[in-house]
């Protein structure tokens, strides 16, 4: 029990949690975003590889590091175009779209990976963002080195919270984006372009989800691995539901989630011996499926979600 | 009867000249020329498949007509010519349009409605100040309220209507094109709408009034423009024509009048007693219900869309339970919520969403005639099902009941409105049940269709069935019931004989204004 | 010009779309070919002598299209009743996993008791385990597509955990791998030295079965009503939660065979790469037949000729064999724009 507590109180605990918690962070954002506008975006775990891998292969070819986040973003986007654009002016399925192009997406990362570089023993590795000490605030107590003394990439999650909030909700744009996933037909008697708008979001939320993967490659750690993303796409889908599509509610489940995965990491260390390792990694997966359990019960789903739109169609 | 009034372009607001759509080998619109005027209310009439609705479709810019062009009036005045593929452009041009079905977000508030894409996208803000000061003055200059910061979803179709008009006004609309908008209003409702729309013309505002109805037509409009299979057979001031003699040209042949032969009616087929059946938000959706249905006799159930239809036909479908009340038929309690025990009971249900409830689209039509029997044993064996019997069942069924298709392997979705809706009947009615739920049978079709329907669910009397019919269409009640009841608030009022009923009584018992419906509130 | 749907599809065209599709995403994977100088005529002349160029190559390809065929035919049902069945890869291991705790030595009788009880044994496992997400989506209205992959992750792992512990194999040097199958629960090879086992048979009479099942019974009608039109479904009196459940307890037991199928007949051990993928990759089976349980058949061959010649490929020219996973994925993404064909028809004007 003390053990328990030990960890709570321990400051690296908490930065544990919000590193864990970033990438999530982005790609609970960027499929909010798309189911937003009405699509589900199952290409969210092959979206985040591919940014793992482009953002990284960007900064080992010897661009900067935010040149690498760029070119994971410019990944993302032009893989939910296509996404887009086989789910609105053409209308296919959401679902198998999504799952090709988390098949494509992923095979396209290892193919690409292993031509560069073809049988290295171990992964070769860059130089990955460090930890930036944001001057005053960093001197809080508690808070001050496990919120404010992350990698920038954990700040860059953090804005795009609250820009995302901001647009949605105080803008036009976001007014447009809600209302083509509540009815995509009002929009349009409105004179508001829902492909255009859909496609837009879904391109968008592709991108913050390729930077998620990029944080893996290029923040969390310095290399690529193979299944590195390890369901961490799924699980944002579940982690939209739980938050019922507010930005707010993202950023406090990806947050939980991380901090539960802190946890068990560190209670491994402690309690470990006994309880064979799969148990522990088992259990995000299984926190997942509770929190779309607990949250499916009163799922404010935007109602347009996953009903393609046909122009016209009257 | 085609006489163009000459008027002068000053004047005009809107001029059409050839407009022609196609769809496939449907021709929607052949040539139609129309001119609108300043502060005219001008009522597009015609029965449902006439073009009217694609019409306006393509002066909204939803559609985008084959041939033709259309001029509209600038702020200034002059006529512009309108090349429209996008509501955008026609909501730039001064047109506004309130759809058959109300294009509103639901989750939303009404302002977020109304303001949706008025804004620029590039804008980072909303300008939501000046948007509720606009709309006060609207508010009053119409004479319309409504709630601005409610959820769409809290209020009532009246008020969503509201919201609708405002939505066009808000952007300056010069034409408002309405279509059908009475269908979801009760008498009184409308009235207060025609009260509102000339209102609105009188300042200026140019108004297209869809509709099919030829009383409300009469009411409202200046000129009257008659469609009949998408060309324009009238176009004449409302003063110098009358109902019948727009009706004979709306159809162009004449309709034999449905004849209700009077009938004793036989024993009682569905009895309910004080039935509670509960609802969304711990509200009852039917309250202390009571009706009985006799062999031989048709119920119609009258009522704004909303008030208890959904619960009745729901309880009676077998999809919803009741918690309170006695339930029988045939004399025996009921065995509910489940639609196959219904089915087995020999209930005959026709949805009122026959594409959503009705049929499978992209099944075959000998497929959807089996959706309620294809575990019966004259269709399958032992879980094979015998495919030959159910494709000579389907020619017998298409035979009978007139179903145009191009044969019993069609996918259904193929089918027109009316002939889905004749596989519908003829599912039901070859089964001969001795009680049918019809919930808004005609609704959509061609006249054709619906004299049809109705010589149907008749024919069904006479054979011993009793029928509940639940309607919109106050008409049609009062052309094909025996006895009618209103729905107000989830109560339904004591039947009354169709001879003691007019339109006017109607429509104040839907409205919840008067004495039985005063005592059943109270009660 | 102008996108108008379709009357009905002509047959040429059912053919012609997935055949179009595949050639398409070879021309398309042929672009990162180019880009990596690797020539693309001797790749997939390499692809194609590697499945076929052989009476062993053919058999290998015969082979890796047993597992194809079943969580092929697994997809297909469940998307039919628009189920999405997403955990086939875990299915599999559960099957695996049962077939193997049964018939490695738990208990021993004839090869005619222990080949049907392993084959009962995992397709249960495989069901029971789809019942899960099945129950939940139908009670609480949980999405199955999130439910089931999260319990692939799950289940290999608690695969790991047994090869890793209870059922590690005492004689396997300490790798992580379970002991083998007995040879009476062990699935007859079809051709002496080569690797193609009596679950093809299984497979093909699968198939069958299961179009059977889809297109001639009252079942499949249910089935194919409530995946088009669950409303109308239940308006019409059929019992949706019933059905539903069926598709996904048949769908679970089909991945399920796939496990039982590579563990008891192809490798005889169970180890955790023992599918690279073959659940994903049934998604891709089934599409590309249309979601048609006889052509799964086909378009399982397909699948398996693009891994097994891109394995030889590899080994000959040095070129990644995740190509085959990008051919395949590919031809996922050009099969669902096929699809429009069937669906539209495009008039010029």
């Amino acid at each position: 029990m003390s053990e328990i507590v030990d960890i709570l109180v321990s400051v690296s605990f908490w930065a544990a949690a919000l590193r864990i918690a970033s990438p999530l962070i982005l790609g609970t954002l960027g499929e909010l975003v798309c189911e937003r506008a009405g699509v589900l975006n199952l290409g969210i775990e092959g979206i985040m590889t591919a940014g793992a891998m482009a953002g990284w292969m960007a900064v080992y070819q010897g661009a900067d590091l935010w040149t690498g986040v760029a070119v994971a973003a410019v990944i993302g986007m032009i893989l939910g175009l296509i996404h887009g654009v086989f789910t609105v002016p053409l209308g296919l399925s959401q679902h198998v779209t999504g799952l090709g192009l988390t098949l494509l997406a992923t095979s396209l990362s290892y193919f690409t990976y292993r031509m560069i570089l073809p049988d290295v023993p171990s992964p070769p590795r860059i130089e990955a963002f460090q930890p930036y000490a944001v001057p005053y605030l960093s001197y809080l107590p508690i808070i001050g080195p496990a919120v404010f003394e992350q990698t920038p990439l954990t700040y860059f999650a953090l804005v795009a919270i609250v820009a995302v909030a901001f647009v949605l909700y105080k803008t036009p744009l976001g007014l447009a984006v809600r209302s083509v996933g509540e009815n995509p037909a009002a929009a349009e008697a409105q004179g508001i372009d829902v492909y255009v708008i859909r496609i837009g979001a879904v391109m968008v939320g592709s991108g913050l989800m390729a930077v998620g993967g990029a944080f893996l490659t290029m923040s969390a750690f310095n290399a690529f691995f193979f299944e590195m993303v390890a369901g961490r796409g799924w699980i944002c889908i579940a982690l939209v539901v739980f938050a019922s599509w507010r930005p707010g509610k993202a950023l406090l489940g990806a947050f939980l989630f991380g901090a539960f995965d802190a946890f068990q990491v560190r209670l491994q260390q402690v309690v470990g011996g006994d309880i064979p390792y799969q148990i522990f990694l088992m259990l995000p997966y299984v926190l997942s499926i509770l929190a779309l359990i607990v949250m499916s019960r009163r799922a404010a789903y935007p109602k347009a979600l996953m009903i393609p739109y046909r122009k016209g169609d009257r | 009867m085609n006489e163009s009034v000459n008027r002068e372009p000053e004047d005009l607001v809107l001029r059409l000249r050839g407009i022609t759509k196609r769809f496939g080998d449907l021709v929607a619109n052949d040539a139609i020329d129309l001119d609108l005027a300043r502060g005219e209310i001008l009522a597009l009439l015609g029965e449902n498949g006439a073009g009217k609705t694609t019409l306006m479709n393509i002066l909204f810019g939803h559609y985008v007509a084959d041939a033709g062009e259309a001029h509209v009036a600038d702020a200034a005045g002059a006529l512009t010519p309108l090349r429209s593929g996008s509501p955008n452009t026609s909501l730039l041009a001064g047109i506004g349009m309130v759809h058959q079905h109300f294009t509103l977000a639901e989750n939303l508030s009404a302002l977020d409605n109304i303001t949706l894409g008025t804004d620029s996208l590039f804008r980072p803000w909303q300008r939501q100040r000046s948007a509720r000061h606009k709309l006060a003055t609207l508010m009053d200059r119409s004479g319309m309220q409504v709630d601005l910061d409610a959820a769409v979803v809290t209020l009532s179709v009246g008020e969503r209507q509201r919201i609708e008009i405002l939505k066009a006004l808000f952007r300056d609309a010069r034409i408002l094109i309405l279509d059908e908008p009475t269908a979801v209003l009760t008498p009184q409702e409308s009235e207060s709408l025609f009260a509102t729309l000339r209102r609105l013309a009188s300042d200026g505002l140019s108004v297209v009034f869809i509709s099919h109805k030829l009383a409300e037509v009469l009411a409202i409009s200046d000129r009257v423009m008659v469609l009949r299979g998408g060309r324009v057979v009238a176009n004449t001031p409302t003063a110098g024509t009358d109902g019948p003699r727009l009706a004979e040209i709306m159809v162009g042949r004449p309709i034999p009048p449905t004849v209700r032969q009077p009938m004793a009616p036989g024993e009682i087929v569905l009895d309910l007693a004080e039935v509670h059946v509960p609802g969304e938000h711990n509200r009852l959706a039917l309250t202390d219900t009571n009706l009985q249905v006799r062999r031989h006799e048709i119920i119609g159930i009258a009522g704004v869309s909303g008030n208890g239809q959904a619960a009745l036909s729901n309880l009676i479908c077998g999809l919803a339970t009741h918690d309170h009340g006695r339930f029988e038929l045939f004399g025996r309690a009921a065995i509910v919520g489940s639609p196959a025990r219904m089915i087995s009971a020999g209930i005959g249900r026709i949805p009122e969403d026959r594409l959503h409830d009705g049929i499978v689209g992209s099944m075959t039509v000998w497929e959807n005639l089996l959706l309620e029997d294809y575990n019966q044993a004259q269709f399958a064996t032992a879980r094979f099902m015998r495919r030959g019997a159910a494709r000579a069942n389907a020619r017998q069924v298409i035979d009978a009941f007139d179903v145009r298709c191009p044969g019993p392997e069609a996918p259904t979705r193929l089918l027109s409105g009316g002939n889905i809706q004749k596989l519908i009947l003829g599912r039901v009615l070859s089964r001969q049940p001795d009680l049918i739920l019809a919930n808004q049978p005609t609704r959509g079709l061609d006249i054709g269709a619906v004299t049809y329907v109705h010589q149907l669910l008749l024919a069904a009397r006479g054979d011993g069935a009793g029928i509940i019919l639940i309607s919109e269409d106050l008409d049609e009640l009062l052309t094909v019931s025996d006895r009618i009841a209103v729905f107000y608030r989830g109560r339904l009022s004591p039947t009354m004989a169709t001879e003691d009923v007019t339109i006017r009584r109607l429509g104040l018992m839907m409205a919840g204004q008067s004495v039985e419906g005063a005592a059943a509130n109270a009660a | 010009m102008r996108l108008e749907p379709r009357n009905d599809v002509p047959v040429y065209l059912t053919i012609l779309a997935p055949a179009g599709a595949v050639v398409l995403a070879l021309a398309l994977t042929a672009i990162p070919l180019l880009w990596a100088d690797v020539p693309v005529a001797q790749a997939y002349a390499l692809i194609f002598e590697g499945a076929l160029g052989s009476r062993f190559a053919l058999t290998e390809t015969l082979a890796r299209a047993t597992p194809l065929i079943f969580t092929g035919l697994a997809a297909a049902v469940a998307f039919r009743a628009r189920l999405w069945n997403i955990g086939a890869e875990g299915q599999l291991y559960a099957g695996a996993l049962a077939a193997v705790a049964l018939g490695s030595g738990a208990f021993v009788a004839p090869a005619a008791v222990m080949v049907p009880m392993i084959v009962i044994v995992g397709a249960v496992a495989g069901a029971l385990l789809m019942l899960i997400p099945t129950l939940l989506k139908l009670r609480l209205g949980v999405d199955e597509v999130v439910t089931t992959l999260l319990l692939n992750f799950v289940v290999l792992l608690f695969v790991s955990m047994m090869i890793e512990g209870p059922m590690k194999d005492p004689m396997g040097m300490g790798w992580p791998q379970t002991a083998p199958m007995i040879d009476q629960a062990t699935l007859p090879k079809l051709i002496d030295r080569t690797r193609v086992h009596a679950g093809l048979i299984l497979a093909v009479v699968a198939a069958v079965v299961v179009w059977v099942l889809v297109n001639r019974t009252t079942w499949g009608f249910e089935m194919r009503a409530v995946g088009a039109n669950p409303a109308a479904a239940r308006f019409a009196g059929m019992p949706v939660a019933r059905v539903m459940l069926r598709v996904g307890l048949i769908s679970g037991a089909l991945a399920g065979l796939a496990g039982v199928g590579e563990v008891a007949g192809l490798k005889g051990y169970l180890t955790l790469d023992l599918s690279p993928g073959f659940g994903y990759s049934g998604i891709v089976v089934a599409m590309l037949a249309q979601l048609n349980a006889l052509a799964v058949v086909v378009s399982a061959l397909f699948v398996a000729v693009v891994f097994v010649g891109a394995d030889f490929m590899s080994r000959s020219i040095g070129v990644s064999n995740y190509l085959a996973n990008l051919i395949v994925a590919t031809s996922l993404l050009t099969m669902l724009a096929a699809s429009l064909a069937t669906r539209y028809r495009l008039r010029l004007r």
